[in-house]
């Protein structure tokens, strides 16, 4: 069988699954589609966690940005800063949230502020930072399909739109819950097989988490040790050391990220579909159980990789890679331009270097760190089936999780709760689906046509989310004292002084030209680059916040028994009533 | 005892743990992984050099332990205040 054959069989084997899925898991009340009944077991719920939060680009894109883009070290800040967000939120958000035992982040904000202004500005927050994650994973479906399945984007595209319709509009976060666990299943399998045997192949270690701190098969050298000097011989920095900016670039980068996990409300969410206090604690301790066997497998798949790579282009030291001598798998993704050489000196070689002037390799994207892997450890068709699969995988579960945020923010929290209360618990069933399936069609319309800023799309929203909802949410928490006032002040400063910052390097809503001032290191605030701005943000929210507080007059008694309230655990049954 | 002052001791015995654990998780990250990683790149760790091995691996698995001891620890200290939940 062919290999696109192949393919078609197991994503069309992984859609069946979903779709089957989605028939078995229909939502019949708000309660089910919203928090999948509130009843969803803590590991079932960290697996579904899992894949709520590993995306299209955590997947694919992950182990090349830190490989290539970061240069290895550097990209630790991805590592630290998306596992590590999920101790603050099991610390300081999720079982109180889920103490609170309603169905939406915008519902806490503005119940615990008194305040409808309040819960409409924390809508648009949310809309805002789930929108621009949301077009990311649809350009991921595209992607995928059109390279593994040899669909044009459109039609990738559409297809995706039609199985995310199926299981998201039937079954709400039901059906999510559910398809979820098995795109964890699917997307965590093709993630570690061929990082498996490219371990063994290199280290003889089959565990790819040890096989990076081990020598190279039948050598003394260690793996990281001749990785370091490849690199720098060919005059990139050291693999093991490359800094990414300054220090305390590397720090607010880190610390934006782990406040834009904690604050990004389709993770949130996913904590309020477990029974009990106790259980949303122990769920974030298993969800991220669940992500580290992806996480700590990419950073040896970045290293391993990039040796690969190295040596191939780079046989033996000062020797090159003969154009007419090269790997299938070279030529196979030259064809999808993900990899471009350009012989400059018509010497029938391709020199790589650091240098752009002399080097020929002038194109290495990213993604192909992940995708090309199968191909270059040599493995059999059924894993680049099976990586193609994971792909769409990781995408789907995303994208699901963040069109259930954005429809149920629509439905409950601007209908129900602010302009329509009257509708009936029906009513707000069929608003809820209706409402899921415009953003499906909404964020399909941005996939098609994305605007000038999808390329620094995921990033931005850990920023805005980490500018705005963290802070309030942790606030509205641990302090009796912040006001409405204080919250609403305090979010519209914290994206505000992001979006400005972000705006004023990368173009006003990304349109090139309209920078005004340029996105070089001399130019950012204390050599904090734009995408790591969102931990300044959130600072400001918190300032802004505390000292409007002050100046306003504190909370109504109700308010601050509120927050008494969801400190215990005790009643956690009484606070999930229908409503 | 009375309700208040039992929760008002609870939420501080709480807050004391949330600290202590918090200071571990940005030792681990920001401190290993970061602003020490020179000093501890000179300390080898089989093939890795253990700042390297702190920001790459070492940090994301103290993340988990210390998740998983605050749902143990949170535990203890809900019966011990009696404001656990209800069984299911």
């Amino acid at each position: 069988m062919s290999l696109t054959a192949l393919t078609y069989w197991v994503v069309g084997a992984t859609f069946t699954l979903y779709i089957g899925i989605a028939i078995w898991a229909r939502a019949g009340s708000t309660k089910e589609f919203y928090v999948a009944g509130g009843g969803v077991p803590p590991i079932a719920n960290g697996m579904a966690t899992a894949a709520d939060w590993m995306s299209a680009a955590s997947f694919i894109g992950m182990a090349g940005l830190i490989a290539l883009s970061y240069g290895g070290y550097g990209g630790s800040v991805f590592l630290m800063g998306w596992t590590g967000g999920f101790v603050i939120l099991a610390l300081l958000l999720a079982p109180y949230l889920r103490k609170f035992g309603r169905f939406t982040v915008p519902e806490f904000i503005g119940d615990r502020f008194y305040s409808d202004a309040a819960r409409i500005v924390a809508v648009v927050c949310l809309i805002l930072c789930s929108v621009t994650y949301v077009i990311g994973q649809m350009k991921g479906i595209g992607v995928a399909f059109s390279r593994f399945l040899e669909t044009d984007y459109q039609t990738g595209l559409f297809t995706g739109m039609v199985i995310v319709f199926f299981y998201a509009v039937l079954g709400g976060m039901k059906g999510i819950t559910y398809t979820q666990i098995a795109q964890y299943c699917v997307l965590i399998m093709a993630y570690t097989i061929p990082a498996i045997f490219i371990s063994l192949q290199l280290t003889g270690n089959p565990i790819p988490q040890l096989g990076l701190g081990s020598t190279l098969l039948g050598t003394d050298t260690y793996l990281l040790d001749r990785l370091d000097q490849v690199v720098t011989e060919l005059g990139f920095v050291e693999y093991t050391t490359s800094i990414r900016g300054s220090t305390l670039n590397m720090v607010a980068f880190t610390a934006s990220l782990m406040v834009g996990t904690a604050g990004l409300p389709h993770v949130i969410i996913r904590f309020f579909t477990v029974p009990r206090v106790q259980d949303a604690r122990t769920s974030a301790g298993w969800a991220l159980v669940f992500i580290a066997i992806l996480y700590t497998t990419a950073p040896a798949v970045a290293a391993m990789a990039r040796l690969n790579i190295v040596q191939t282009l780079v046989p033996a030291p000062g020797e090159s890679l003969r154009i007419d001598e090269r790997p299938a798998w070279f030529q196979n993704w030259e064809e999808t331009g993900l990899l471009v050489i350009d012989d400059k000196n018509r010497d029938g070689a391709i020199q790589y270097s650091a240098n752009p002037d002399t080097n020929e390799l002038v194109k290495l994207d990213n993604d192909i760190l992940v995708l090309a892997n199968p191909e270059i450890a040599q493995l059999p068709n059924w894993v680049i089936a099976l990586v193609a699969a994971g792909g769409l995988a990781a995408a789907l579960s995303t994208a699901a999780g963040l069109l259930l945020a954005i429809a149920s923010a629509i439905s409950h929290d601007l209908l129900k709760s602010t302009f329509m209360p009257r509708i009936t618990e029906k009513q707000e069933l069929a608003a809820s689906r209706g409402a899921m399936a415009l953003a499906i069609i909404g964020a399909g319309y941005l996939g098609l046509h994305p605007p000038g800023f999808a390329a620094g799309t995921v990033a931005l929203a850990f920023g805005l989310a980490a500018s705005s909802l963290f802070p309030v949410l942790m606030m509205g928490i641990f302090s009796r004292r912040v006001t409405r006032e204080g919250a609403i002040a305090g979010m519209v400063a914290g994206i505000g002084v992001t979006l400005f910052y972000v705006f004023q390097h990368k173009g006003i809503m990304f349109i090139p030209g309209t920078a005004f001032l340029g996105d070089t290191p001399e130019n950012w605030f204390f050599g904090i680059e734009p995408n790591a701005f969102g931990i300044i943000g959130a600072l400001l929210n918190f300032v802004v916040a505390i000292v409007v507080s002050r100046l306003s007059a504190p909370p109504p008694e109700s308010v601050q028994q509120l927050v008494d309230n969801i400190r215990t655990p005790r009643g956690a049954q009484r606070g999930l009533v229908d409503h | 005892m009375s309700d208040s002052h039992r929760d008002d001791a609870y939420w501080r015995r709480n807050l004391r743990l949330v600290a202590a654990l918090l200071s571990i998780w940005f030792v681990v990250s920001f401190g290993c992984g970061i602003l020490l990683v020179d000093l501890l790149n000179q300390v080898p760790l089989g093939g890795f050099k253990l700042g390297f091995w702190f920001a790459q691996q070492g940090a994301i698995y103290v993340f988990i332990a210390l998740i998983f001891y605050y749902a143990h620890a949170m535990k203890k200290l809900d019966r011990e205040f009696g404001v656990e939940e209800e069984e299911v």
